[in-house]
């Protein structure tokens, strides 16, 4: 299973190291720690969980670096950071979970709302965040779009609220539009809409993902692009268009079409670089990961659109004092570049991209973020090879791909009927 | 005054079992559990025909596994007992059963995938003798793949209680059978099986609890495609219905002791040990 923890052992020369780049940074950047804190501040631990995206070791010990402090890591499956968020609130400090996550667990009140007047970058935040709106002629896709989870009412608010009310949920960290991923050399022609995943040619070829919030919406871009079936909204459907949904992929099912489900990262690039499957929804990194062993994977663009998501960190209620400075201090850090420029390496967006530039050599930005040709080897964080001189990100520029987002993840009303469908079709 | 054995029962083993049926009455939200006396999971549980389905996969899962496990388990655990003379060897060769017990079970199971994939060892050696032109499917993510997993994972349970009362069979009534005239057919038959029951009734027990009671290799083996209850239970526990899953807990409980139940009236283990 995909559960770790990372410790970050605190020596005393780490400490010391931390301790002179955090005056460093504090006196020279932006981040404008407050130096009141500055001489305790080390001492601090932070208990940060969420999916395996943005849980990095890397990011831990940048933060030991730049920061001084300690964060403790834990990854989980998607549905296992919805659970925590919701039950265990004592068990961690900052919690990275994704928007819709945030639209089931807040009203639990685990979470404190964010003043985003302390966030030094967030004019610099990414318009999809706050207005919704991607470049002012934008439309709002359907589904949870972050921004419309993004705010609440006060410190202390259990609601949501649709303007910039300087009470953030999640500060916004990562996104990426979703779509299928292929092996070109696999099949042999072009793919271009959703229906292909259900189409019989691939049949025993096929998978899709057992997460039940974002499998739907991917279900539901395969039975419009069928032209079975239009929703008014794909993001909140009635209990006909579940059951009209689930009972077309059922009929799929059992007639074969799947080869296997996945659940976490690592099977999906599994499945794929083995070639037990050729066509499967996939997120962005795991295609990174089946091409950086040297299988030619794409990750497809459709005519019907891209399926988003989006995620942020969130800071729990239990925090106070200096550990909830540290939490600020932290968030801010994130924001400023850093962690921006890593996840764009890993074809992630950054929410603050301005600054993430900083972080990125322009070659690099070209590739990931103006979807120009590679001049250089593209590299990873890692350092594997990605893409080389010439190559084209797939889907283009950041507006082509977040500009064809038709749909984001999303809690429906209707979500407990729809999980319990779900188990249907996953024992069906 | 408890006395200590009753007291570490009670306190591990009935509470967790009563708060279980206690939360499989209550009602569930998205994100939050509240304490109710109500049917509705029963009543869901019982109403969905996907539970039916679910509940047969997991006996068919018990019975083929039983089968098949009882047949290898008795068959090595007989020529270690009968077979091997010294004793050096029965231990020696009785260790090496247990080496892949060394790693892990999730580890022994994951190995398989590679092994049975489209493109793993199984189906690259067999069209490279020219058994087969393209590979075989259903050796992955099939329940053939589960059971194999099973098999391979749970057969030691089986072997070790049946040895286990194949070496107390006094072997002067083996001399006797012979010197009676019988051949090894009937010896095996009306002599060592009738005494190694009690043998294979631990192994039994062992084996349909585990299998009943897995979900992680059906969820890899099958590639999340197949369900047995213990799937029910984790997919529900993910998605936070605890009530849900806690009521799906107690049917499987309750399904699971009466097989003991059935399987217990055959022979009476307390006396035969």
């Amino acid at each position: 299973m995909t559960k770790f923890t990372q410790r970050n052992g605190l020596s005393r020369r780490t400490l010391l190291k931390g301790a002179a780049s955090t005056a460093v940074a504090a006196g020279a950047t932006t981040l404008g720690a407050p130096m009141l804190w500055a001489q305790n501040i080390k001492d601090v631990t932070l208990r940060q969980f969420g999916t395996g995206v943005s849980n990095l070791n890397d990011v831990a010990n940048k933060v030991q670096e730049d920061l001084g402090f300690t964060l403790e890591m834990t990854a989980l499956d998607t549905d296992s950071v919805t659970q925590r968020a919701a039950t265990q609130p004592n068990s961690f400090d900052i919690a990275d979970i994704e928007y819709f996550i945030c639209k089931k667990v807040w009203a639990a009140g685990n979470l404190q709302a964010m003043d985003t007047t302390k966030i030094d970058n967030y004019d610099k935040i990414a318009g999809t965040f706050r207005s919704g709106l991607l470049t002012p002629e934008s439309t709002i896709a359907q589904g949870t779009a972050p921004h419309t989870v993004g705010f609440t009412s006060g410190q202390n608010g259990t609601d949501f609220v649709q303007e910039e009310s300087g009470w953030m949920t999640l500060i916004p960290t990562i996104y990426n539009a979703d779509t299928l991923g292929i092996r070109p050399d696999l099949i042999g022609r072009p793919i271009n809409n959703w229906s292909e995943l259900l189409n019989p040619e691939f049949k025993g070829k096929a998978s899709i993902l057992d997460i039940s919030s974002i499998g739907i919406m991917d279900m539901a871009m395969v039975v419009e692009s069928m032209g079975e079936y239009t929703y008014p909204d794909k993001g909140n459907m009635t209990k006909e268009e579940i059951d009209l949904t689930m009972a077309i992929f059922t009929e799929a099912k059992q007639n074969g079409q799947f080869r296997a489900f996945w659940k976490s990262f690592d099977e999906s690039v599994n499945l794929m670089a083995s070639g037990e499957v050729v066509i499967q929804s996939m997120w962005s990194p795991a295609i990174t990961a089946v091409k950086s062993q040297g299988i030619p994977c794409v990750y497809q663009p459709l005519e019907e659109g891209y399926r988003s998501w989006g995620g942020g960190l969130g800071i729990s209620a239990a925090l106070s004092g200096i550990e909830l400075e540290a939490a600020y201090e932290y968030i801010n850090w994130y924001l400023s570049g850093w962690v921006g420029g890593y996840l764009m390496r890993q074809g992630y967006y950054s929410a603050v991209p301005e600054t993430s530039k900083e972080f990125m050599s322009e070659d690099e930005w070209g590739f990931w973020y103006e979807g120009k040709a590679a001049e250089g080897d593209i590299l990873s964080p890692t350092g594997d090879k990605l893409a080389g001189a010439g190559e084209v990100r797939d889907g283009g520029s950041f507006l082509d791909r977040m500009g064809s987002v038709v749909c984001w993840n999303s809690v429906m009303d209707e979500n407990q009927y729809m999980v319990r469908k779900w188990n249907e079709f996953i024992a069906a | 005054m408890v006395s200590p054995l009753a007291a570490v029962l009670l306190i591990f083993l009935v509470l967790p079992i009563v708060l279980i049926v206690i939360v499989s009455f209550w009602r569930a939200t998205e994100f939050s559990i509240i304490p109710a006396f109500e049917f509705d999971n029963y009543a869901f549980l019982f109403g969905s025909p996907v539970t039916y389905t679910v509940f047969f996969n997991t006996f068919k899962y018990a019975v083929i596994t039983w089968a098949c496990t009882l047949l290898i388990g008795f068959t090595v655990a007989y020529y270690l007992a009968f077979h091997i003379r010294s004793q050096t060897w029965q231990i020696a060769l009785f260790l090496l059963c247990t080496i892949p017990f060394w790693t892990s079970n999730i580890i022994r199971m994951i190995s398989w995938i590679p092994f049975l994939g489209r493109n793993g060892i199984a189906n690259s050696t067999l069209m490279s003798w020219g058994v087969i032109d393209d590979p075989i499917e259903w050796l992955l993510f099939s329940d053939f793949a589960v059971i194999l997993a099973f098999v391979h994972l749970y057969t030691l349970f089986m072997v070790v209680p049946i040895f286990n009362t194949m070496m107390r069979i006094d072997k002067s009534l083996i001399e006797a059978a012979r010197d009676a005239g019988a051949n090894g057919a009937q010896i095996l038959w009306n002599v060592i099986i009738p005494l190694t029951k009690p043998g294979i009734m631990i192994g039994t027990i062992f084996v349909v609890t585990l299998v009943m009671g897995d979900f992680i290799t059906v969820r890899f083996m099958s590639g999340s495609q197949s369900a047995n209850v213990g799937r029910l239970i984790s997919n529900d526990i993910a998605l936070l219905q605890y009530p849900s899953a806690s009521a799906t807990a107690i049917v499987l409980l309750l399904t699971v002791l009466i097989t003991i139940g059935i399987l217990l009236r055959f022979v009476d283990i307390r006396k035969e040990l």
